[in-house]
């Protein structure tokens, strides 16, 4: 019995770590062509999908189509470089005879040529790059706006939510009467089972129009984002703090009110210092909640690929872009999308190791 | 124990798939998903036989279909007669879809834009509503000096795909610049993204001085306001069947191209139309009957569904061609 008690959890433990593993190694060799084609300066270049102009040896010649004067097109040619799939039908109007159109009207001929289409099998560009005499169009994409979004939705949420949190904490394990706590603190626990989809048309239809209402901009904003973020993780913080508050010894509380200290000061000076790595643990579980949610982010954040100026302006996250995006990806878009699960797992990491080692070093003394 | 368990299961599936009749899976194009719905839903009625249309997206669809994962697949993007030999597959569309211009500007119920209004609000270069350039065409409407407030899909689709498609049919700025897309960077300085119709029409509600592109059945179901577009005869077109009727008589859909069109942009009637596709894979002959006949149901029995729902049903005159495409094709 022991002995299958022991291998059972080591399976376990080694069956979750080949699982994050594979997942790890999945999303590397998918975000390989993405990687190789825009190396590291992908997490630096606010640019996504953004057409660029390159020449011959593949440098870019003009910084992205926005910048893109109309002169520049007359000495550009654009390849198509996909499949045909991305090709525009142009129906040859003239010559199918409808009677309709027998009036002889010309002056469709000027839309007849192709119109320029993204390219999401883009495979062979360098290839066909290569063949070209002029230049060709490529596609570029970088994940500064989506990374920068994600990190400060979080950050946001997290302002909001850790004070909130360890309000609600200290009220039902210190404050409340007794007969109020268990109703509450199910309340609370409740509120955590609820599927981030509510929580995003709650934000859609009322919390974002309310938000816009008190601090200008929109309804869909960074802002908005971010507490609607903050609402969605306060029930796990609250509830996770609350527990670890309650595992104070009353001995120690008792002790410090004979000695003639203040609520504030028991609360402050004995109860805190005692459940810090609960609390903190608690933040941390939080935070990864706050870093990897999608749906509820994807209706209120505005999805536009810009660096919020204020925080009232829309952006995008990391999750909220793949969320968008996915379904209809392909080729190097798609490769795109997989850098930037990547760098979100990396960050995930980081932010979490970080957390945890800074929770255990300080929790020794 | 387990035994019994997998044997009761098979049972039951077996049970199911016998009582049911056939059943088609299809997926992709979300524009076309309330219509196949329904659709679906009365073929169910009358035969029996059911028809599962998930909406994923016209790419999904196409990609599904080519790796044969479904029986048919839906797109807003006609494919090439090239790639259709290519990948095995027919092509032939279903129903034409329309795209209003919805708007929220308080005390304003009536605004008209001509091209080059539009041209500007979508290139950024017009950013107030009270531009001349919009006052010109609306005499007598108080337009507010407020910023214009560009409402788009922030997910990846075929609605976005249509829409810039008719811009770059429109104008030679946008066709250059930007072309036809399933998701664009906008170039206005002022512009949100709302998921999905449903959120687009959510933020234009939510949202003062806004203008966006939705479904035009979306437009009706949230009760938006929506804008009179001028048309390539230079009149001024509001958003109804009648006008979606005119435009889809203009469709050139040919069989010998497998229907390798897009209609946006017709000579007459409401210029942001879209016609919407069904992809079905060569070898797959029994399956191919089913959704021919599942389609064809549509065709006869569904015009007044696609109406309520806002689509403009195919004129009689491509439905025949249609079915002339599929008897050319031993499937009807």
């Amino acid at each position: 019995m022991e002995k299958i008690f022991a291998r059972l959890s080591w399976l376990s433990a080694t069956t979750l770590l080949l699982v994050l593993l594979a997942t790890l190694y999945v999303l590397y060799i998918q975000a390989k062509p993405a990687m190789d084609e825009f190396g590291w300066q992908f997490v630096l270049d606010p640019r996504w999908g953004v057409d660029v102009v390159v020449d011959e040896a593949g440098n870019a010649v003009d910084g992205g189509h926005e910048e893109a004067s109309g002169a520049d097109s007359g000495g550009v040619v654009r390849l198509d470089m996909g499949d045909d799939e991305d090709a525009i039908p142009m129906e040859d109007e003239t010559a199918t005879g409808q009677p309709e159109l027998a009036e002889g009207d010309l002056d469709g001929e000027a839309i007849d040529e192709e119109i320029p289409m993204e390219d999401e099998t883009a495979t062979g560009q360098d290839e066909l790059a290569g063949e070209a005499q002029t230049s060709s169009i490529k596609v570029v994409y970088g994940g500064l706006v989506p990374i920068v979004g994600t990190v400060l939705s979080t950050l946001i949420a997290m302002a909001f939510a850790v004070p909130l949190a360890m309000g609600i904490a200290v009220f039902l394990s210190e404050i409340s009467v007794d007969w109020l706590k268990t109703p509450v603190g199910v309340a609370i626990e409740l509120l955590a089972a609820i599927p981030s989809i509510i929580y995003g048309m709650w934000g859609l239809f009322f919390f974002g129009p309310m938000v816009a209402h008190i601090f200008g901009g929109s309804s869909v904003s960074l802002l908005v984002a971010g507490l609607v973020l903050g609402v969605m993780v306060i029930p796990f913080m609250a509830a996770l703090s609350r527990d670890a508050i309650n595992t104070t010894p009353n001995v120690l509380k008792e002790s410090a009110y004979a000695v003639g200290a203040t609520r504030f000061e028991v609360v402050k000076d004995i109860i805190f210092p005692y459940a810090r790595t609960g609390i903190l643990g608690s933040i941390i579980i939080s935070l990864g909640r706050a870093l990897g949610e999608t749906m509820a982010v994807a209706f209120v954040i505005g999805g536009v690929y810009k660096l919020a100026e204020h925080i009232t302006d829309p952006t995008i996250s990391i999750p909220v872009a793949l969320a968008n995006n996915f379904a209809e990806s392909s080729g190097l878009s798609l490769a795109s999308l997989y850098y930037l699960a990547f760098i979100l797992f990396v960050v995930s990491f980081v932010i979490i190791f970080t957390a945890k080692e800074f929770l255990l070093r300080r929790s020794k003394y | 124990m387990l035994k019994k368990i997998v044997l009761a299961s098979a049972m039951a599936m077996t049970a199911v798939s016998v009582r049911a009749g056939t059943t088609i899976e299809g997926t992709g194009s979300s524009f076309a998903y309330p219509i196949y719905k329904s659709w679906a839903t009365e073929y169910y009625n009358a035969t029996g036989n059911k028809v599962n249309y998930t909406p994923t997206g016209s790419g999904a669809g196409i990609k599904a279909i080519s790796a044969r994962e479904v029986d048919f697949g839906g797109s807003d993007k006609p494919l090439k007669p090239s790639t259709l030999k290519k990948k095995g597959l027919y092509q032939f569309p279903t129903v034409v879809g329309a795209i209003a211009l919805a708007y929220n500007i308080p005390g304003v119920d009536r605004l008209r834009l001509s091209e080059n209004a539009l041209s500007g609000i979508v290139l950024g270069t017009i950013q107030y509503w009270d531009n001349p350039v919009i006052r010109k065409d609306n005499p007598g409407v108080k337009l507010p000096h407020k910023k214009v407030l560009f409402v788009h899909r922030s997910d990846k689709s075929g609605t976005t795909f249509a829409f810039t498609y008719y811009l770059s049919k429109m104008n030679s700025v946008w066709r250059s610049h930007f072309g036809a897309k399933k998701a664009v960077n906008w170039p206005m300085e002022n512009h949100i993204g709302g998921k999905g119709n449903f959120g687009v029409s959510t933020a234009i509600k939510t949202n003062k001085y806004s203008i966006g592109y939705v479904d035009y059945a979306d437009a009706v179901k949230n009760g938006l306001k929506m804008v009179e577009v001028e048309g390539r005869n230079g009149r001024f077109i509001k958003p109804e069947l009648k006008a979606f009727q005119e435009a889809a008589r203009f469709a050139v859909l040919d069989p010998k191209k497998d229907f390798y069109a897009n209609i946006a942009y017709p000579r007459k009637g409401y210029p942001i139309v879209s016609v919407t596709f069904a992809l079905i894979a060569k070898e797959k002959k029994d399956k191919n009957r089913e959704v021919v006949k599942f389609v064809d149901f549509g065709f006869k029995n569904g015009d007044d569904n696609a109406t309520k729902l806002g689509y403009v049903p195919l004129p009689a005159a491509v439905k025949e061609k249609v079915r002339a495409y599929w008897k050319e094709k031993g499937l009807y």
